[in-house]
């Protein structure tokens, strides 16, 4: 069967059998890499892509699922936080800084301008293990001022 | 014959081209052998290079662990890639600067003392001469002499600043991993793992692995699917159902460090003195087996085309992978060639070579396609090798002073360092006729030790016992985690002083100034508690505690004190984290902030919520709930100072805030509780049992 959704702002037609996972048909269909495979269990956060505005696990979703959605991954959010995450230098080894631009993002649009408890309230399922969180909080902040 | 002093990485690669290549188009190749983990070194490698050769770091492409197209610098471990392959690289890239411009003043007909570089090309005061680095094109294949002389500080323009990371972008763009890295014809294998050290493989369910569209390889008990796609062999992996027999018993109770207490063991005493007379103290502390937890899967790619065998990997020592690859697959080395493409956070010996190990068998049990081979979360968790749990006790006698006027370590731990060894890697211990088990024996502390690293006190102490015990047949793999014994010996040692200090009616901070008399060490100190208004302390034992914690890393790093706040009631909060460190010369002062406080956060989560569980089926840990992190919403507001010690070599700074943030943490809740917990985790139960 093919399931039709936007995939970042573009309408697309993919395969879907039941069963397979959107990181799949995303890293593997699509070629995005951006979508990090980190456990496949929804736990670590490095898989997040918006669904319609929303963060989601996409190691957990179904394509099929995905019928008139749209889908966000981390190659199309807004360019002005991923500067932010560069201008303070907001990662290590930077293998879950594509979950925090999405977490980032999803954030950013309810609420402009978070305060760092609102942050750490939105981040809060997003691992990262060389510590880089007070650079990352800091990139969100600087995002919000920003805005 | 005169000695070579040059440091060992131009020992070992001593000619001018195996550093540096100029390249058409105005690029300059560099060639290194340490490699880009997470930690920045790319970045602080291009600021060294770029700054001795003049020239701008977008002129620069690097190559860094490949054993075709780079040196051989041994394993980027320890915190040694500044000092040595950046101390390598500084003498290499003075030398052809030094070379270019004397032979643009024999084409001048200049002094060479007149000539200049700017940005690769030649100046005579501040005009262009029309030649260039390109341009003069020196041949480069002539041995390294490292007579030319270093830029002093004063004329370095890129060493001392915040050069943004080189490869952040990519990150922050989707790409930049060997997890994206696609071959065509690329098929996808996963490695049935054993549960138990040496078990045997007796079923397997090879039906449902074909329904999931794989096919089965097995080879002794070194098993695998092999499907066309990444989901595929995750379906096949899930559906296989092994049945294992056998294999090195665990039991619950074997994660505690004190189960390796008088376990069969190779026993070395490092230092050994005289006792004192008085009153001895003692106190044991531990810390259990403990994970890496890097957040993306060791994942690898190989290739053999019958001759010849390529390897993608995330390694942290391309040659030593190499050569365990040639011994394991009965190939010579020159006909294989390992490649470092870039991985998930590397904190030490992770699953990154046994990943390669299974791809390269697999490459050549089926030669031909390209073989990616991706761990899964329970595989890290399960199969990486773990961080030894260590078991520290210090005994101490006490002078009329309070001071400690001797000081016995005894350090029961199991390997640090399996690294070197072939028998230890995963898939060796599958084939038929595995290798026997190696002998494992603790790294000397002079040299950076394993166990022992950091167990001998930084501070002035006299009579310093330390025996270490490394225990032989434990109940799982382990080897190198950030920092080996450093962070249970600097937790033990200065748990201990801030008891030896209560015990004096001391202050925890004049105590241990008492007994330093390290003017850098001192400094560290000081300014961290200035920062935290440590004189401003208050008395403790109501749910609110100031704690401290100093080291040098293996004794010859950097330095660092941290001083952490914290709140306890039934568990600890983690207030304010204060840190002062010493790393000399220091390359991008915002890439060393970043590894401080990287390892302040990982030191904080190891000590008050990591430790792997062990079972009947080898470890019970098997996902991120069972193996909780610090999380964004325990992450304590933290302020770094960078010390600047004037015109000093560089100290590598990545593993120097492990033990003095553990430390802190330990005797600020100490403060906080007036009670000590001395093993980590310092969990809730603990505390409860504390109190």
């Amino acid at each position: 069967m093919a399931v039709a959704f936007t995939l970042n702002g573009a309408a697309i037609t993919v395969p879907a059998e039941p069963g397979d996972l959107l990181i799949d048909t995303l890293r593997t269909g699509c070629g995005l890499t951006g979508t990090r495979y980190g456990c496949g269990e929804e736990q670590c956060g490095a898989c997040l892509v918006l669904i319609d505005g929303a963060p989601a696990h996409a190691c957990g979703r179904e394509t099929a699922t995905l019928e008139g959605r749209a889908v966000t991954t981390a190659e199309a959010i807004p360019a002005a936080i991923r500067d932010a995450f560069l201008a303070e230098q907001a990662g290590q080894c930077g293998y879950c800084l594509s979950g925090m631009l999405v977490a980032a993002t999803a954030l950013l649009a309810r609420n402009p301008s978070p305060d760092r408890a609102a942050i750490v309230e939105a981040l809060d399922g997003n691992l990262c293990r060389c510590g880089s969180h007070p650079r990352i909080i800091a990139a969100i902040l600087r995002a919000g001022r920003a805005a | 014959m005169i000695a070579n002093t040059l440091p060992k990485s131009l020992q070992d690669n001593p000619r001018l081209d195996q550093w540096l290549a100029f390249r058409p188009g105005g690029a300059v190749h560099l060639k290194v052998g340490k490699i880009e983990i997470g930690q920045g070194i790319a970045t602080a490698l291009a600021q060294i290079a770029a700054d001795e050769l003049d020239i701008s770091l977008s002129r620069l492409a690097l190559t860094a662990g490949d054993t075709d197209a780079a040196p051989d610098e041994g394993m980027t471990t320890g915190s040694m890639s500044v000092e040595m392959s950046g101390g390598s690289l500084r003498i290499v890239c003075a030398e052809v600067r030094a070379l270019m411009l004397a032979e643009a003043a024999t084409r001048l007909g200049r002094p060479a003392a007149g000539l200049a570089v700017e940005d690769g090309a030649i100046t005579e005061n501040g005009a262009p001469t029309g030649l260039d680095y390109w341009s003069l094109a020196v041949p480069l294949d002539r041995a390294i002499t490292g007579a030319a002389p270093l830029k002093p500080r004063a004329a370095h323009r890129l060493i001392g600043t915040d050069v943004k990371r080189l490869d952040l972008p990519a990150k922050l763009n989707g790409a930049g991993f060997l997890h994206d890295m696609v071959l065509p014809g690329m098929v996808h294998g996963r490695v049935l793992h054993p549960p138990l050290i040496g078990a045997r493989l007796i079923g397997v369910d090879e039906a449902a692995i074909a329904r999931a569209g794989a096919s089965f390889l097995r080879r002794g008990d070194f098993a695998a699917v092999l499907a066309p796609n990444e989901a595929a062999a995750r379906a096949a992996h899930a559906a296989a159902r092994p049945e294992w027999q056998g294999g090195r018993p665990v039991t619950h109770d074997m994660g505690e460090a004190a189960h390796l207490v008088g376990q069969p063991a190779i026993h070395a005493r490092f230092r050994e003195a005289p006792r004192a007379e008085g009153e001895r103290v003692s106190a044991t502390f531990s810390r259990p087996y403990i994970s890496h937890g890097t957040l993306g899967p060791s994942v690898a790619i190989a290739q053999y085309d019958g001759a010849h065998l390529t390897i993608w990997s995330h390694t942290q020592g391309v040659y030593l992978l190499r050569r365990h690859l040639a011994a394991l697959i009965g190939l010579p080395e020159t006909a294989i060639s390992v490649r470092h493409a870039q991985g998930s956070g590397c904190y030490g010996h992770n699953g990154a070579d046994d990943a390669a190990a299974e791809a390269a068998l697999l490459a050549t049990l089926r030669p031909g396609p390209p073989i990616r081979v991706m761990w899964g979360r329970a595989d890290e968790f399960t199969h990486e090798p773990a961080g030894t749990a260590m078991s520290v006790t210090i005994e101490a006698t006490l002078g009329a002073d309070g001071l400690p006027a001797d000081w016995v370590t005894t350090i029961w731990s199991a390997p640090h360092v399996a690294r070197s060894h072939l028998a230890c890697m995963l898939a060796a211990q599958s084939l038929p006729d595995p290798r026997p088990d190696p002998e494992h024996h603790d790294p000397h502390p002079d040299g950076g030790g394993g166990a022992s690293r950091n167990a001998i006190p930084l501070y002035d102490i006299p009579n310093l016992t330390l025996d270490v015990h490394i225990v032989q047949r434990p109940p799982i793999r382990t080897s190198a985690l950030r920092g080996l014994g450093a962070l249970p010996n600097i937790f033990a040692i200065e748990s201990f002083l801030d008891d030896l200090a209560a015990r004096a009616g001391i202050d925890p901070l004049d105590y241990r100034l008492r007994l330093l008399s390290d003017p850098r060490a001192r400094d560290v100190l000081i300014t961290a508690a200035a920062m935290a208004n440590w004189s401003g302390r208050w008395r403790g034992g109501e749910g609110r505690g100031l704690g401290l914690g100093l080291g040098r890393y293996k004794n010859r790093s950097a330095y660092a004190a941290v001083v952490v706040e914290v709140e306890v009631d039934t568990e600890v909060r983690l207030r304010r984290i204060w840190c002062a460190a010493d790393g000399g010369l220091v390359i991008n002062p915002d890439g060393a902030r970043n590894q401080l406080e990287g390892g302040i956060i990982q030191a904080a989560s190891m000590t008050l919520k990591e430790a792997v569980r062990l079972g009947p089926d080898g470890i019970s840990s098997r996902s991120w709930a069972d193996y909780p992190i610090l999380r964004f919403s325990e992450i304590p507001e933290i302020t770094t100072t960078l010390l600047d010690p004037g015109d000093v070599p560089p100290l590598g700074m990545g593993e120097c805030t492990m033990g003095p943030t553990a430390a802190a943490i330990g005797n600020a809740v100490a403060h906080a509780l007036g009670t000590r917990i001395r093993d980590m985790p310092l969990t809730r139960e603990r505390i409860a049992a504390a109190l």
